[in-house]
């Protein structure tokens, strides 16, 4: 079944699929793209880096799969690989020299070439290095894949934290800057561009020994917390809860405007993400037609407060209710006709429902009313005893507040009696049904609760950007809101927040990145359902499901729980 | 009697006949009023079933590769229409080379086949390596997993094929021999629509026989009956996934060359619209039924062309033009709900859905 152990020969096979992944990379211009940030000032640039993690995750792949050839030939595998991964680079280089590929391909410039060959000055010279450094690269895999796995995690946690830390240089330099002890660390830790290579080598080493510490004390501390009184472990979890609280009401006003911005898009994609958890994550329903209520909301609000419509004129709190209850009836209203839909004529019935909204909206029949593809601009602020949510930063406070009443909403609808019929529903409908649950008002409630939430952050969205389009509607909003649902994990409210910030909070400080933002969400769900379908941070329950194969499968006759 | 079909309808059903009824009146009305308005000449309506025609072979073309691969894996490829755009898309670059040259105006027969040799060849090889990577491990994971992946995997290859070749419409290159128009008694057809029409339809029949006759199309017809029965039978089941997935791409791949000659331009967003309609046309001819699905692209092809001119004009709806997809996808909606087993009817009498 596993098609590790059939290969022949790993080096070759594996050497050839990382080539060509390389080549794409290349090709597509990520490379020369990242290649402006330095991880490690004048060492390495983020696009080598992409480069060579790919390159030795593949090397490792090759070394974990020709494991049973032996020592001498393993080695010898590994090193193919690596060596036929640089000379596909090389050879893209050679016919790049030689023919024009830019007439074909827009990103194979002279500029890629160079960022192949290391900037050498003669091509031998540069080509040669690249071998090398795919030797070197294979060489470097097969040793970690060598290493006793504590040792191991160390080490790729040491050398990814640099990677982190040097990606993220424009975020953390503002913030260590407020302090002064931890500014002049900044100023040891950074160049003007990228880690200096001292600072580097220090925080690799800083890392492995917390690691290393951490991997070894971490079931002591956690055991002591466990045989703490009750009453003493129910304090401490307040108090991180506390502490946390003020972390976040502190942090607009230590960011500064542009990450307070990224910050309310993250806290945005927080509120739509939980919504449609309770869709799809809750209750199994795929629906790729979330963004129409998002849409609804935001129109709602633009028609009910904008001079521009001059209808109604309301205020941004009088609106706000009609926004969540019109969102929530349509929710249930386009859950009656889908009721008896599974799967994937469900995802793209909803699909459908999404697009006929936008196009609607776009079209110049309702122009009067929604303002076609301009719009409706000149949507007042929100302020609330005279405070305004005039910027990102106060915005900010808005969307938190918004993420707590959602949070907090589905917390408790989650082990409530809907929670588990949704859950029962995820399960197996015809054996719900069979349990007495009401299909049809427990799929429903679950359309409009998520309808509803999502016409929320709807609202919020209206304001905040002061004005709405019909192109701000589409179905990729759909997608990236399903994509970090499953990326943090399906059904798990933590998983929501550590998929909005990974997926959308990333690409923004990234601004490199925001080009390839969708190709990544791509690869990412395809890599997250065939290497770890439960999510970054997965739902208890949800995790065992995914692996009760792996578990049960010696045992058939095991109880399951 | 009143009591036993007031027991059978719930709530529910009665709102969704309303919802049926007020369509269909609303449609009965529009095309009513239009016809009696009299805006349109007898020749404009020839003129967009024609278009519709042609269109809708399109599709049905596209449609091919949905049903064929629900049909054995009963699933929705939902990266088909990346499948779909990626061939003309490469292709683009042979048919600018040979314009340049010369060749497409002195030799067009020979050009426009190795422009399709090349779409298929690359639709082909995509959906291979679809399978391949992306669903075939897969195969025994819950219904909405390869599902995701599907989604995933279609937008990775949209943002690579952009990355690859640029994010601006490239036009294609205007084919000599297929301009002007012929007329056929009072019905005026355009050369490239009639090109467009007779290869889709050879396509089709050829496909058809494929399935139908060989060896290899009787393998094909037991995998999608049932693959456990298949492979003990000594059909490899692996091997017939991948012709299915090798079948659909080569179909899409010519779709999409045809597609290009109609409109004229390459994007690598191509594919979503015309691959949401053909997965309509499926579904409108019931999956997994290769008939249907020809049956329901024609149709559909023909609905979006005439429909916004019949059924929304006579309301006084401006532009109709611009709801055209709106059509389309109500379409989808409708029948999903009303039919869900299309026009022909699923294959199998299982629930499925």
């Amino acid at each position: 079944m596993n098609p590790a152990q059939t290969q022949k020969l790993p080096g070759i096979q594996m050497g050839l699929i990382g080539g060509v992944c390389l080549v794409i990379l290349a090709l597509i211009g990520i490379v020369e793209a990242f290649n402006e940030r330095h991880i490690v000032a004048e060492v390495i640039s983020m696009g080598h880096t992409l480069l060579l993690l790919t390159a030795a995750f593949v090397a490792y792949l090759t070394a974990a799969r020709s494991r049973h050839l032996g020592f001498g030939r393993a080695l010898g595998h590994v090193l193919l690989a690596g060596l036929i991964m640089s000379a596909m680079l090389a050879l893209l280089v050679l016919v790049g020299q030689a023919v024009n590929l830019r007439q074909v391909f827009i990103n194979a410039s002279p500029g890629l070439y160079q960022i192949l060959i290391f900037h050498q000055e003669s091509l031998a010279a540069g080509i040669a290095l690249l071998l090398v450094a795919g030797l070197l690269t294979g060489f470097l895999a097969w040793l970690l894949h060598l290493a006793p796995q504590r040792l191991r995690r160390v080490l790729i946690t040491a050398l990814l934290s640099i990677v982190v830390v040097g990606l993220l240089q424009d975020l953390l330099q503002p913030i260590l800057g407020v302090w002064a002890p931890l500014a002049t660390m900044s100023g040891w830790l950074f160049e003007v561009s990228g880690l200096s290579l001292p600072g580097a080598i220090g925080l690799a080493v800083l890392v492995a020994a917390v690691t290393a510490l951490w991997s070894r004390q971490s079931t002591a501390v956690r055991a002591r917390i466990q045989s703490l009184a009750p009453e003493r472990q129910r304090n401490l979890k307040w108090a991180a809860i506390l502490i946390g609280l003020a972390v976040l009401l502190v942090l607009p006003s230590v960011l500064g405007i542009f990450l307070s911005e990224v910050l309310t898009i993250i806290g945005l994609y927080v509120l739509l993400g939980l919504g449609l958890n309770i869709v799809v994550g809750f209750a199994g329903l795929l629906d790729l037609g979330y963004v129409a209520f998002f849409a609804i909301g935001s129109y709602t609000v633009a028609i009910l407060t904008s001079p521009e419509i001059g209808a109604y004129q309301l205020n941004f709190w009088q609106a706000l209710p009609v926004a969540v209850v019109l969102g929530t009836l349509a929710g249930a209203l386009l859950g009656i006709p889908v009721l008896k839909m599974r799967g994937d004529y469900l995802a793209i019935t909803t699909l459908g429902f999404g697009e006929i909204i936008r196009i609607l909206v776009l079209s110049d029949v309702l122009r009067p009313w929604l303002g076609g593809a301009q719009g409706i601009a000149r949507i007042p602020k929100a302020s609330i005893l005279g405070f305004e949510f005039s910027g990102p930063q106060e915005i900010y406070y808005l969307l938190i507040a918004g993420c707590f009443l959602v949070g907090f909403v589905s917390w408790r609808l989650r082990d409530s009696r809907l929670g588990r019929a949704w859950m029962a529903m995820r399960e197996d409908e015809d054996v719900a049904q069979a349990m007495g649950i009401n299909l049809v008002s427990t799929k429903l409630l679950a359309f409009a609760t998520g309808a509803g939430f999502s016409a929320l952050s709807g609202a919020i969205f209206a304001t905040k950007l002061g004005s709405v389009y019909p192109h701000s509607f589409n179905v990729m909003i759909s997608i990236n809101i399903l994509c970090l649902i499953i990326v943090g994990g399906m059904g798990s409210m933590p998983g929501v927040i550590v998929g909005a910030v990974a997926l959308v909070g990333l690409p923004e400080l990234l601004r490199e990145f925001a080009e390839y933002r969708l190709l990544v969400y791509g690869a990412a769900l395809v890599a997250m359902m065939l290497l770890r379908p439960e999510g970054l941070w997965p739902e208890a329950m949800r995790k065992r499901e995914l692996h009760d194969n792996d578990i049960g499968a010696g045992e058939p006759d095991a109880p399951r729980g | 009697m009143l009591q036993r079909i007031r027991e059978r309808l719930s709530p529910t059903d009665i709102i969704m006949w309303m919802i049926g009824g007020a369509l269909l009146a609303m449609i009965v009305w529009g095309s009513a009023a239009t016809l009696v308005k009299g805006v349109y000449s007898v020749n404009h309506w020839l003129d967009f079933i024609v278009f519709g025609l042609a269109q809708g072979s399109i599709y049905a073309l596209i449609a091919m590769g949905y049903t064929m691969v629900y049909g054995v894996l009963r699933m929705i490829n939902f990266a088909h229409s990346e499948v779909f755009m990626s061939g003309p898309y490469t292709a683009y670059y042979f048919a600018a080379y040979l314009y340049r040259s010369g060749l497409l105006e002195t030799h067009p027969v020979f050009s426009l086949i190795v422009v399709f040799l090349v779409s298929m060849a690359t639709s082909t090889l995509i959906a291979f390596l679809l399978e391949r990577i992306a669903y075939r491990p897969l195969r025994t994971a819950p219904r909405l997993v390869p599902l995701i992946t599907a989604i995933g995997a279609s937008f990775f290859l949209q943002y690579m094929f952009r990355g690859f070749f640029g994010s601006g419409f490239q036009a294609y290159p205007v084919i000599k021999a297929l301009e002007g128009q012929w007329m056929v008694g009072p019905l005026r057809v355009l050369k490239f629509q009639a090109m467009v029409i007779v290869a889709a339809a050879l396509l089709m029949v050829a496909l058809y026989q494929f399935v139908q006759r060989t060896r290899i199309g009787k393998a094909l017809r037991s995998v999608s009956e049932d693959k456990d029965a298949s492979a003990l039978m000594g059909i490899d089941v692996d091997k017939m996934i991948s012709v299915t997935f090798i079948i659909g791409g080569a179909a899409a791949g010519a779709a999409g060359v045809l597609y290009a000659i109609m409109f004229k331009q390459v994007h690598f967003f191509m594919g979503f619209i015309p691959g949401i309609k053909a997965f309509t046309a499926a579904v409108l001819g019931g999956i997994g039924n290769i008939p249907g699905a020809m049956l329901g692209g024609v149709f559909l092809g023909l609905v979006e062309s005439v429909g916004p001119s019949l059924f929304l004009d006579g309301l006084g709806i401006v532009a109709p033009y611009q709801l055209k997809d709106a059509i389309a996808f109500t379409m989808l909606v409708l029948v999903l709900i009303f039919r869900p087993t299309g026009i022909l009817g699923e294959r199998l009498a299982v629930k499925k859905a």
